[in-house]
């Protein structure tokens, strides 16, 4: 079984993000660089279906020369290989743009099952996984819980709101990992030294084939809206300050 | 040259869902702006007769595709069918519902139609006749202002935020063929477990009772569900109560777990880590009861009590029961 797993190296979820003044970006000092913690389902699903059916794990990355060590990280898991899609022309990229040079380093390589993070906790899009997809032609699940692969089909358990929805897909497809699909091993010291004997592909845009044509802009990025601390509330004992919270909500606040 | 607002409604088991409505609203305002009209577009099986509700929210016009293949919902057969109807139509602007069969969607139809998306917008307008998205990013720790250079200009809204205003139109009704193309449906729904438990998703939840590890064990959430069922909440929890297998991981709140925006939102036990902060950033309304006066989670809150939750939580329940009784 060909199976590719798309990781993509994310700021640490405990980071502070700082915008630049210009708003043109993050400011990338201090910032703790992991694997996005979504990816990490993917591959750990990745790493359970070879364990049991065979076949090898690809890990395909786009990021800047630093995105190596997340590539590192899963091969250390116990990925076979990886492609590293690294060209300055590619940061920043649109989810579209993304996904074209993920599809077009997919299609060179045998692939029967590709795994992405439902999102990545950076840009917060969820869209690459069905982007790449659309331009590989193949069946989607997104935000899957649970996994079984029953031979030329993946079951998939795919919650929605108010619902949990059982869907079947056909191979080649690409499913998308949620929390909850399973528990990612960390990487063993003997695994750490294997993986950096294992190979990675290096590609840019052009040894690619892509040309960008950016369809989404991040025109400016802006601080959040602060919130003012507001009112602490005091009482003699909790049944007072209970009771003062409620007329509150009700009578300053009307939330309930 | 690509004119009018168009919306993908949302509707399951023959009923709209909320997002719908505030869809069109959106669109209206958007649309009343540009001088265009606003169209929606409707999937599913048997439900051409709801289509005319969405007039009642400003849509001009519904393209409904009827067809017991658009039931449930596929990826497959509604990118389709919504792609076809997009194309032949050419418009400005196409919103979808950030929820979870709105994402998908979406995020396919930005290969299919070879667009750009902007995901979960808390606001959206239109600067010099381009439409100019807001959205959270690094789960809110910062926001992003998103232009989309292609058509159409694609935003998913995230629900709950957007109001759902009344502003009646002809909400006229023009049924199209999906023209579905039977081996390009590849996934099948093989079985839809419904939540019976009746209480609304924390994504649409308009007040949401959430708790962190100051409950201290699993069985001590019987207090912020007594809570949560006086008032109508749904009950969420912190991914350190998630992580210690008190809650399930349906009910997280924070960066790696659910994004919300209720209009209330009561944190009790929980110290306010930044990755849950930024999941529960857009609340309109924050309170926070935690016995340590020091948590960040003050800073967030519009109302506090520094106290120990277990005192302060059962009277809170008999408070609010008495004043809505």
């Amino acid at each position: 079984m060909n199976i590719v797993a798309c990781v993509k190296q994310v700021p640490d979820t405990e980071a502070q993000i700082k915008v630049k003044p210009d708003g043109s970006g993050i400011e990338e000092g201090g910032i703790k660089w992991v694997m996005n913690p979504y990816d990490e389902f993917g591959v750990e699903e990745a790493l359970r279906l070879k364990e049991k059916n065979g076949g090898d794990v690809t890990i395909v990355s786009l990021g800047p020369a630093r995105a190596m060590e997340t590539i590192r990280t899963a091969l250390a898991m116990g990925a076979d290989k990886g492609i590293h899609i690294c060209d300055p022309a590619l940061d920043g990229a649109d989810a579209y743009n993304t996904a074209a040079a993920l599809a077009a380093a997919i299609k060179a390589i045998p692939h029967d099952i590709i795994f992405c993070g439902q999102r990545a906790i950076d840009d917060d899009s969820a869209q690459v996984g069905p982007v790449l997809a659309e331009l590989l032609g193949v069946p989607q699940v997104t935000v899957v819980t649970k996994l079984e692969f029953t031979g030329g089909a993946v079951r998939a358990i795919r919650a929605i709101e108010g619902a949990q929805l059982l869907i079947e897909c056909p191979l080649p497809c690409l499913v998308t990992a949620q929390k909850g699909l399973n528990e990612p091993r960390y990487a063993s010291l003997p695994g750490i030294m294997k993986a950096k004997k294992k190979p990675v592909d290096v590609k840019t845009a052009a040894s690619l084939g892509v040309t960008v044509d950016v369809k989404a802009k991040v025109a400016k990025l802006v601080p959040p809206p602060a919130r003012t601390a507001g009112k602490i509330i005091c009482g003699d004992d909790a049944a007072a300050k209970a009771a003062e919270l409620a007329r509150l909500l009700r009578e300053e606040a009307k939330m309930i | 040259m690509a004119k009018g607002v168009w919306i993908v409604a949302e509707q399951r088991d023959g009923a709209f869902r909320k997002i719908s409505f505030e869809l069109a609203s959106t669109a209206r305002k958007l649309a009343d702006q540009l001088g265009e009209e606003v169209c929606a577009v409707l999937c599913g099986s048997g439900v051409e007769g709801i289509a005319g509700q969405l007039g009642k929210y400003g849509v001009d016009k519904v393209f409904v595709a009827d067809d017991p293949a658009l039931e449930p919902y596929t990826t497959d057969a509604h990118v389709l069918a919504v792609a076809k109807v997009v194309k032949e139509n050419d418009p400005a602007i196409l919103l979808l519902g950030a929820s979870t069969q709105g994402k998908d969607l979406s995020a396919r139809l930005v290969g299919k139609l070879a667009t750009g998306l902007a995901t979960d917008c808390t606001d959206v307008k239109i600067v010099d006749g381009k439409l100019v998205a807001i959205r959270p990013m690094y789960a809110g720790k910062c926001f992003g202002e998103i232009s989309i250079l292609s058509f159409p200009q694609m935003a998913s809204l995230r629900p709950n935020v957007f109001p759902a205003v009344e502003n009646a139109k002809a909400g006229a009704v023009v049924k199209f063929d999906p023209a579905l193309d039977a081996t390009q449906l590849k996934t099948k729904v093989i079985e839809v477990q419904k939540d019976t438990s009746g209480r609304v998703d924390l994504t649409e939840a308009n007040i949401i009772v959430s708790g962190g590890r100051g409950m201290k064990g699993p069985e001590n959430y019987v207090l912020i569900e007594e809570l949560a069922a006086v008032l109508g909440a749904t009950v969420g929890a912190s991914r350190a109560a998630v992580d210690a297998g008190w809650r399930p991981q349906s009910d997280q709140v924070g960066q790696t777990g659910k994004v919300v925006s209720p209009n209330l939102y009561i944190a009790c036990g929980i110290s306010g880590a930044i990755q849950h902060l930024a999941g529960m950033s857009s609340s309109k309304f924050v309170v926070a009861i935690n016995k340590d006066p020091d948590a960040p989670i003050f800073a967030k809150a519009d109302y506090g009590i520094v106290d120990d939750l277990f005192k302060i939580i059962p009277e809170l329940t008999q408070a609010c029961k008495k004043l809505l009784a």
